[in-house]
């Protein structure tokens, strides 16, 4: 990270000062508010998104809203630009109670989104794509005169050059996002919500996104900045919001609160997992990753130079913030994700990671998978319990006969392994969406860790997880590191990690940033965790 | 999460829904007979009567079906993996090619029944050959098997032309189409098979394809729920992700099912040509291909649903004969209208009552002891 960045860690001035000053003549403390939410409660299905939010947001000012992934940000900003309808709650804009059934009412009050994917025509000019929806006519000829010279004056008014005849697909992304926000102030918005706006920026064009937001700012629109990031947070906001699992745990101004605690407040200190387990007992390295770099389908570097050991007998946790390249090293060591650089070894012998690696075969060598994602990837939900059950293994010749499946054998071990496991109800031909997610899990982690493995590749294993299964399976865990096994864990949840792990490496931007031992503080690996300690550690 | 996983009972899902949608398509197809000044009472009796009536009207009704058990089954076995193969009808028609090949070449030397082997396996080869392009393209290159697909069943009308035009015309003669087989390219008719139940059977060309058709539905259902590859297949059509997770290579897969599916289409074929005309001619699929695809749909992909389905639009095939030639109002092309409503309502809007449906049944639930709700505690 550049030394130029570091004006905010220190606290020592915050940026545009002129901006500041500006807000003070205008009253913005004591100013009214763009935005107020009134308990907004918002379920899908069993999953409580958003529980009884209280919002106030000042005119003219940048409030930022930070949470991890998950934490419910991107539902609550789809209830205010209206994609969602709220289950209870009221919404006030400007001071007048209102209903927002859907966008476009959303865009009549003033509110514009900017999304964290484009809403973009790829092959639309820019003054194609910023009037769309907003054409007047059947004929384009007058509307495009008056379009071009709209976006002229806000251009102008805004300092946001961006040449109007340029085809959309031959801009780069901070040029492009650039004519998302020229789009919703086309549409008169007031109040701009963004969402996680830099995830797909270069820290360049993240700086200049930023100077933009103040700006338009300091000439009083009212800006929501949702985020995941905390420099983000304490560069450029006013105020902000923390959301942890669906609920608004603070708000501060920003001047007044530190990373520390907004780290802190994020992460959440819940009532200390405390999972009793003897000293590890390291033996070889069962997986070693080395210089491992990731990139996602629009090439952004998602793992970036990555080494790490595992041994047999312990268990190596991996700490961060959702979006830090974990996944993405998850999947490429699992052979999911094909990685561009660097070498996996397993048990000694090297994987496949930068070319068409099998997962098939991997399995067959010890290393088993319990992913993030259960619903997408670790089970298929409209299957019998049984079938999933065997999901990867079901090459083993114990499931088949011939060709055919062992519908008897698939059907006993899966009765054993739901016993063992206590997976409930014990009905292994139950439709597996029926299962709560605690005992999907549990169907998961049975079949992963009931074969033996050399090495256990855990991610988010209490993700959605009722916490009776909690307890269970970090014993599981336990268990697999006491019988010898390597585990390598990734988890979101700090709590977890430090309960379980034996080393902690702490992932930021896709580089591990640091090794810990448990007994770490949480405030020091929430430091890590955002980046904090690399940046002084460079700066010195 | 935005989509919850809305469930309905077994009998709402399999029999009430189709229900409901084929007595819609009806009443619809009713208010069409009604505008054109016929009663629709009548015309349904007539329908019904000319299907299963007599002897020679189910004979017919079953010669269809057989056609629509084949396609119906291709496109299921697509639709497990996640498929939506359209080109059934350039598939069955170049099967009908391979059936018309074998018959040409052993119809003269060997009885039928040595023939007919080798005209099954024909069939399906060449099915299974036209599939396997968009298969592969599917499956390397990623161009949608829709499109591709489509544009094959042209491809495939114009070879055929071009075939019995050119190369298989005996000469001098004046239409396109191959000679009349000799015997030993003719499937025996299963009029015993209807005379055990005092049937008459007449000139209907109910032939042996019908046997093969539900040997094949079996092995569908086989292939599909009780196999290595089956369960790759339906991993792979419920969750790509999770396939990919499991190790499930995909592209092999995607093309093991195209040519499982082509080589069903193809072998529709050997029943209008190896069982009815003995000869290979011009557009003989009709549209079978594609009424496969409501079959499947109304059928849910399912080998039990898929047979009750063909046989539901072989009656509408052969009742409707009926009807045009009863009704002088109600011309050929009305028929199409009526079948055409049937495959809208069973096919393309399958789902239109089912959120209705849903809703229903969860207030009907929720107004009942939550202790019977299927979500298990945990």
């Amino acid at each position: 990270m550049k030394n130029a960045d570091l004006g905010w860690l220190r606290g020592k001035h915050m940026p545009s000062v002129v901006g500041q000053t500006n807000r003070e003549a205008n009253g913005w403390h004591m100013g009214d508010l763009a935005i107020e939410l009134r308990g907004i409660d918002k379920s899908f299905g069993a999953v409580h998104a958003n529980k009884n939010i209280n919002l106030q947001v000042r005119k003219g000012t940048i409030h930022g809203i930070i949470g991890e992934n998950g934490a419910g940000k991107s539902t609550l900003m789809s209830i205010l630009y209206g994609f969602y309808q709220a289950d209870k709650g009221d919404i006030q804009v400007n001071g007048a109670p209102t209903i927002i059934r859907d966008p476009n009412t959303a865009i009549s009050l003033g509110i514009g989104m900017v999304h964290q994917h484009f809403m973009l025509v790829d092959n639309f000019t820019v003054l194609e794509n910023v009037m769309l929806g907003a054409e007047e006519n059947a004929v384009l000829n007058r509307g495009i005169t008056k379009a071009r010279a709209e976006l002229k004056r806000l251009e102008d008014e805004y300092a946001l050059e961006v040449d109007p005849d340029a085809v959309i697909e031959e801009l780069p992304v901070g040029l492009q996002q650039r004519v998302e926000i020229l789009k919703a102030l086309f549409r008169g918005a007031e109040i701009l919500i963004l969402d996680e706006p830099t995830g797909v920026l270069t820290p360049a064009e993240a700086d200049h996104l930023f100077r933009i937001l103040e700006q338009l700012r300091d000439q009083g629109k009212t800006i929501l900045l949702i985020t995941h990031k905390l420099r983000e947070i304490m560069a450029i906001t006013d105020e902000v919001s923390v959301m942890r699992r669906g609920e608004i745990v603070a708000t501060r101004e920003t001047g007044k609160t530190s990373v520390e605690e907004l780290a802190e407040l994020m992460v959440g200190r819940r009532v200390l997992l405390r999972v009793e387990k003897g000293e590890a007992n390291p033996q070889d390295v069962k997986l070693a990753v080395k210089d491992l770099t990731v990139r996602d389908s629009r090439g952004v570097v998602m793992v970036d130079n990555v080494s790490l050991d595992v041994r047999a007998g312990e268990i190596v946790g991996i700490a961060g913030v959702a979006g830090n390249g974990q996944s993405e090293l998850l999947e490429a060591i699992t052979g999911i994700r094909q990685a561009e650089n660097g070498t996996v070894m397993l048990d000694g012998e090297p994987i496949r990671v930068t070319g068409e690696a099998d997962p098939a075969e991997l399995r067959k060598r010890g290393l088993a998978h319990v992913p993030e994602d259960r619903h997408h990837m670790g089970l298929v939900l409209s299957f019998e319990e049984n079938e999933n059950a065997i999901l990867g293994y079901h090459y083993d010749e114990q499931f088949l006969n011939g060709p055919m499946l062992n519908l008897n054998n698939i059907r006993q071990e899966a009765a054993k392994k739901a016993e063992e496991y206590d997976i409930r109800p014990p009905d292994v031909r139950l439709k597996t969406a029926n299962f709560s997610g605690g005992n999907q899990q549990k169907i998961v982690l049975a079949r992963e860790m009931g074969r033996d493995p050399t090495v256990l590749v855990i991610g988010q294993p209490t993700r959605g997880v009722d916490v009776g299964a909690i307890e269970f399976i970090h014993r599981r865990i336990i268990e697999m590191r006491d019988a010898g096994k390597a585990v390598l864990l990734v988890s979101v949840e700090l709590d977890e990690i430090r309960a379980l792990s034996d080393r902690i490496l702490v992932m930021f931007a896709g580089r591990v940033v640091g090794e810990r031992t448990p007994d770490a503080t949480e405030g020091e690996l929430g430091l890590l965790m955002a980046g904090v300690e690399e940046a002084q550690e460079a700066a010195q | 999460m935005s989509a919850p996983y809305a469930k309905l009972p077994l009998w709402v899902e399999y029999a009430l829904i189709p229900l409901i949608n084929l007595v819609v398509a009806f009443l619809v197809a009713g208010l069409v007979v009604l505008i054109v000044g016929e009663s629709p009472l009548r015309a349904a009796t007539l329908l019904v009567q000319g299907a299963f009536g007599y002897g020679e009207g189910i004979g017919f009704t079953l010669y269809y079906a057989t056609n629509f058990i084949f396609t119906g089954l291709a496109v299921a076995v697509a639709f497990h993996c996640g498929l939506f193969n359209i080109g059934g009808e350039g598939q069955a028609y170049i099967g009908g090619l391979g059936v018309a090949l074998a018959c040409l070449w052993f119809d003269n030397i060997v009885p039928w029944f040595v023939t007919f082997p080798i005209a099954v396996l024909a069939a399906a080869l060449f099915g299974a050959a036209w599939a396997f392009i968009p298969g592969y393209l599917q499956a390397k290159r990623g161009s949608h098997i829709v499109i591709t697909t489509i544009m094959f069943n042209f491809i495939a009308s114009s070879l055929m032309v071009y075939m019995l035009v050119e190369v298989l015309k005996p000469l001098g003669s004046m239409a396109p189409q191959t000679r009349t087989f000799a015997d030993g390219g003719q499937l025996p008719r299963l009029d015993w098979l209807l005379s055990t139940f005092g049937l008459d059977i007449g000139g209907a060309p109910f032939n042996l394809s019908f046997i093969v058709a539900l040997v094949a539905a079996f092995l569908v259902w086989l292939l599909i729920w009780r196999t290595r590859l089956g369960y790759e297949i339906r991993t792979m059509g419920a969750s790509p992700s999770a396939a990919r997770y499991a190790g499930i290579k995909d592209a092999r897969v995607i093309i093991i099912t195209m040519l499982i599916s082509g080589g069903l289409a193809g072998m529709m074929a050997l029943n209008p040509i190896m069982g009815d005309q003995h000869r290979l001619q011009l557009d003989f699929v009709t549209g079978a291909g594609f009424v496969g695809i409501a079959v499947a749909l109304m059928g849910r992909s399912h080998p039990v649903g898929i047979i009750p389905a063909a046989i539901l639009f072989g009656m509408l095939y052969q009742g409707g004969a009926e009807i045009s030639f009863e009704m002088p109002n109600i011309s050929r092309d009305m028929i199409t209208i009526i079948q055409g409503l049937v495959i809208l309502f069973a096919g393309a809007l399958e789902h239109m009552f089912r959120p209705t449906l849903i809703a229903f049944f969860a207030t009907l639930r929720g107004t009942r002891d939550p202790a019977e709700a299927p979500a298990a505690g945990g």
